[in-house]
C-alpha cells in the first residue's frame, strides 16, 4: 500500500468516529429535559421566547433515532444552537469569535513545548545522572504532580496582582481595541493580537498582547512538556544503547554527531506517537489555564457555560475538541507512516 | 493427593513470588525518590484516618466545613493558633477543608479505581475472551470515548447528569468513572488476548471446564495484575482530575471539605496579591503532594516492575 492509499484509507476510517463523537454527545445530552435543551436548536433569540414551538418543531419529543437525524442535519448546516447564559450569540458565532485568542496561546506554546521537551529530554539522556539529568527529572515529575491550576494562580498572585508587571487577560485594555477596530483605526486580519498588531504598525499592542502571553504560555509549556520530557529521555537512553551507534563511533563520526544525526533521529520517533495524545491533554490544559488568566478563547468560554448550564456551547466545545483530537492523531499517524514504511506496509 | 503434598506444592509454587517481592522491595528501599513518594503517600492516609482526631467535626455531614454561624465576616483571617492555616471566605476553617479533604480525596480515589477497574476487568474479560463482534463493537465504543480529551466529556456529562437533580459532586464522581474505564478495558483485553493462547487455557477447555470457571480460575488470575498495578498508581492522577474539575467550578460545592473546590474559593483573593497567600496556597500545597507522592511511587513501580529494567 502507497503513502496515498493509506492516508485515503485512513480519512475515510475517521467518519465513523467523528459519527460515533457526534452520537456520544447526543446520549449524553438526551438526560437533559427537553425544555433545557431546546437552545440546542435555534439560532435566533426570538423564537427561544416559545419553548414549546422548538420542542415541535425539531421534534424533541419523537423517538430517539428522529431526533437523532434532526439534530446530525442542524450541525451539518452549522447549526449548533445559542447561547443564552455566556456570550448571548449563536454559538458557532462565539465559537469562532473566540478561537483566535485560543490559537494565539496554541501557536506560541505549542512549538516551545515540543522544542523544550525533546532538547531537554534528550540532553538529559545524553549527560545521564549528571546533574542536568537530575533536573530534567525532577522537572517532569514535578510537571506531572503540580496542578496547572495551582501554578497559574501562584504565577498570577506574585508576577499580576502583586507585582503587576501584566493584567489577566490578552491586553490590558481590550476595550480600546475594540473601539479601535469599530472607528476603522485598527483592522481585524487574523484576530490574533500580536500578528494583528504588527499589520497595523501598532508596536504598543503587540508588546503588551506578548506580554500578556508569557504566564499562561509559561504555564502550559512547564506542564505539557513533561511528558515529552519523559519520553525522549528514555527513547533517547535505549536509542544510545543500540549497535548502530557503536558502529558509527568505529567508523570515524565525532561524538557530536553520532548523538545528533544518529541516535537522536532515532529517538524521536516514540514523541511522534506521544504528540497525538498530547493535544488531547493540550486542550484540556488550555481549558484551565484560560480560565486561571480569564483569556477569553474557547475554554474559558466553555467552562464558564458550564457552571451557567449553557447546554449548546458545552456541547459544540465537546465534539469540537473531539474533532481536533481526532484529527491531529490521524496527521500524526500519516507522520508516523512516512517516518516509518512498516505502519503502512502491514 | 495428600494435604502435606498440597502444602509443599504449595510452597514450591509460593517461593519465587516471595523472591520476587523481596527483590523488589529491596529495590524500593535502595531509591530515594520512591521512599519520598511511599512516604508522602504514608503521611497522606495517616491524616486521613486521623482525620476525626485532628480535625473534629461539628456538622452533621463532617465533609462540611464548619464556620462561625453568627459572624458573616466576608474577609480571610490570616493562620493563627484557632485556625492553623487561617480561614477562607466566610470564615471557613482551612486547616479543617484540608485535612477532611485528604480524606474525602482517598474516599473519591478508591470509589473511582474500584468502579473504572470492574467495569474494565468485566468488558475487558468479554471482549478479550469471546472476540468476534462484542469485540469490535467495545473496542469501537471505548475508542470513540478515548476521541475525547476527557476532562471536556466530563464537564458535558456534568451538565447533563446535575439537570436531573443528581448533585454536582456525584456528577463528577460518576462522570470521572464514565470516561475512565476504557483505558483499563483495553489493557485487561491485551491481557487476555495473551494468556487465551497459552497451552493451560486449551488444556482447560479440553477437560471440559465451562466458560465461567475458565475465566475466573484460569484467565482472570493471569491477566488481572497488570491492570490493577496500573489503575492503584492512577490514584493522584483520578484525584488532580477531581481537583481541576472542582477548581472549575463543576465538582464539590462551597463549604465542601474538597481542596479543588477550596482553591476555587481561594482564587477569589488572588487580586489582592500575596496578601490573602494562605487561602490557596494550603489546598495547592495538599494537592500537590498528594499526586507527587502517587506519581514518585508509581513512577519507582513502574521502572521496578518492568522485566525489562528490573536487573538493571
Amino acid at each position: 500500500m502507497g503513502l496515498r492509499e493509506y492516508i485515503i484509507r485512513r480519512i475515510i476510517l475517521m467518519v465513523p468516529t467523528v459519527l460515533g463523537v457526534v452520537l456520544l454527545i447526543f446520549i449524553v445530552l438526551q438526560f437533559i429535559p427537553p425544555e433545557s435543551r431546546a437552545t440546542l436548536y435555534v439560532r435566533d433569540p426570538s423564537k427561544l421566547r416559545n419553548i414549546q414551538e422548538i420542542i415541535d418543531a425539531f421534534g424533541l419529543n419523537r423517538p430517539v433515532y428522529e431526533q437523532f437525524a434532526i439534530w446530525l442535519r442542524e450541525i451539518l448546516q452549522g447549526n449548533f444552537g445559542y447561547a443564552v447564559y455566556t456570550g448571548h450569540e449563536p454559538v458557532l458565532d462565539g465559537l469562532l469569535a473566540r478561537l483566535p485568542a485560543t490559537m494565539e496561546i496554541v501557536i506560541y506554546s505549542a512549538p516551545l513545548i515540543v522544542l523544550f521537551g525533546i532538547s531537554l529530554g534528550t540532553t538529559a539522556a545524553v549527560h545521564r545522572d549528571k546533574p542536568l539529568d537530575h533536573v530534567s527529572r525532577v522537572m517532569s515529575i514535578l510537571g506531572t504532580s503540580l496542578p496547572s491550576f495551582f501554578f497559574g494562580i501562584l504565577l498570577i498572585a506574585l508576577f499580576v496582582a502583586q507585582l503587576k508587571w501584566t493584567t489577566p487577560g490578552r491586553a490590558s485594555n481590550m476595550g480600546v481595541v475594540l473601539i479601535r477596530a469599530k472607528q476603522g483605526l485598527y483592522t481585524r486580519y487574523t484576530g490574533l493580537l500580536t500578528i494583528d498588531s504588527l499589520l497595523n504598525g501598532d508596536w504598543m499592542l503587540f508588546i503588551d498582547a506578548a506580554k500578556h502571553l508569557v504566564l499562561p504560555a509559561l504555564v502550559l509549556v512547564f506542564i505539557q512538556s513533561a511528558q515529552i520530557v519523559r519520553v525522549s529521555r528514555s527513547s533517547m537512553l535505549e536509542s544510545l544503547s543500540k549497535t548502530y551507534i557503536v558502529a558509527a563511533r568505529a567508523k570515524g563520526l565525532s561524538r557530536k554527531e553520532v548523538i545528533y544525526g544518529h541516535a537522536r533521529r532515532n529517538a524521536l520517533i516514540p514523541v511522534v506517537t506521544i504528540s497525538g495524545l498530547l493535544v488531547g491533554t493540550m486542550m484540556t490544559g488550555l481549558t484551565i489555564t484560560e480560565t486561571v488568566f480569564q483569556f477569553g478563547g474557547i475554554g474559558n468560554w466553555a467552562a464558564n457555560a458550564a457552571i451557567a448550564l449553557d447546554v449548546p456551547v458545552v456541547a459544540a466545545y465537546a465534539m469540537f475538541s473531539a474533532l481536533v483530537f481526532v484529527v491531529a492523531n490521524l496527521i500524526v499517524d500519516i507522520l508516523y507512516a512516512y517516518i516509518d514504511p512498516r505502519i503502512r506496509l502491514g | 493427593m495428600s494435604e502435606k503434598g498440597k502444602l509443599s506444592d504449595f510452597r514450591r509454587n509460593v517461593q519465587p513470588t516471595i523472591k520476587e517481592a523481596k527483590f523488589t522491595l529491596k529495590k524500593i528501599r535502595e531509591s530515594p525518590l520512591s521512599l519520598i513518594g511511599m512516604g508522602l503517600v504514608l503521611f497522606f492516609v495517616v491524616i486521613a484516618v486521623l482525620a476525626p482526631v485532628l480535625a473534629p467535626p461539628k456538622e452533621i455531614d463532617p465533609f462540611m466545613i464548619p464556620y462561625p454561624k453568627e459572624t458573616s465576616m466576608y474577609e480571610p483571617v490570616a493562620p493563627n493558633a484557632q485556625h492553623p492555616f487561617g480561614t477562607t471566605s466566610f470564615q471557613d476553617d482551612l486547616y479543617y477543608g484540608c485535612i477532611w479533604g485528604t480524606l474525602f480525596a482517598f474516599r473519591l480515589g478508591l470509589i473511582v479505581i474500584v468502579l473504572n477497574l470492574s467495569i474494565g476487568i468485566v468488558l475487558g474479560l468479554i471482549a478479550g475472551y469471546y472476540g468476534g463482534i462484542i469485540d469490535e463493537l467495545l473496542m469501537r465504543f471505548t475508542d470513540i470515548i478515548l476521541a475525547f480529551p476527557s476532562l471536556i466529556l466530563v464537564m458535558a456529562l456534568i451538565i447533563s447528569l446535575s439537570s436531573r437533580g443528581i448533585s454536582r459532586i456525584d456528577a463528577a464522581t460518576i462522570g470521572i468513572v464514565l470516561v475512565g474505564w476504557p483505558g483499563y478495558t483495553r489493557l485487561i483485553r491485551g491481557e487476555v488476548l495473551r494468556v487465551k493462547s497459552e497451552d493451560y487455557i486449551e488444556a482447560a477447555k479440553a477437560s471440559g471446564a465451562s466458560d465461567i470457571r475458565v475465566i475466573s480460575r484460569h484467565v482472570l488470575p493471569n491477566a488481572i495484575y497488570p491492570v490493577v498495578i496500573v489503575g492503584s498508581l492512577d490514584f493522584g492522577t483520578i484525584v488532580l482530575f477531581a481537583a481541576a474539575l472542582g477548581f472549575l467550578g463543576l465538582g464539590a460545592p462551597q463549604r465542601y471539605a474538597d481542596w479543588g473546590q477550596l482553591i476555587n474559593t481561594g482564587s477569589n483573593w488572588v487580586s489582592y496579591g500575596l496578601r490573602y497567600w494562605w487561602t490557596y496556597v494550603f489546598p495547592g500545597v495538599f494537592i500537590t503532594l498528594f499526586v507527587l507522592g502517587w506519581n514518585l511511587l508509581g513512577d519507582a513501580f513502574r521502572d521496578i516492575l518492568d522485566p525489562l529494567y528490573r536487573r538493571k
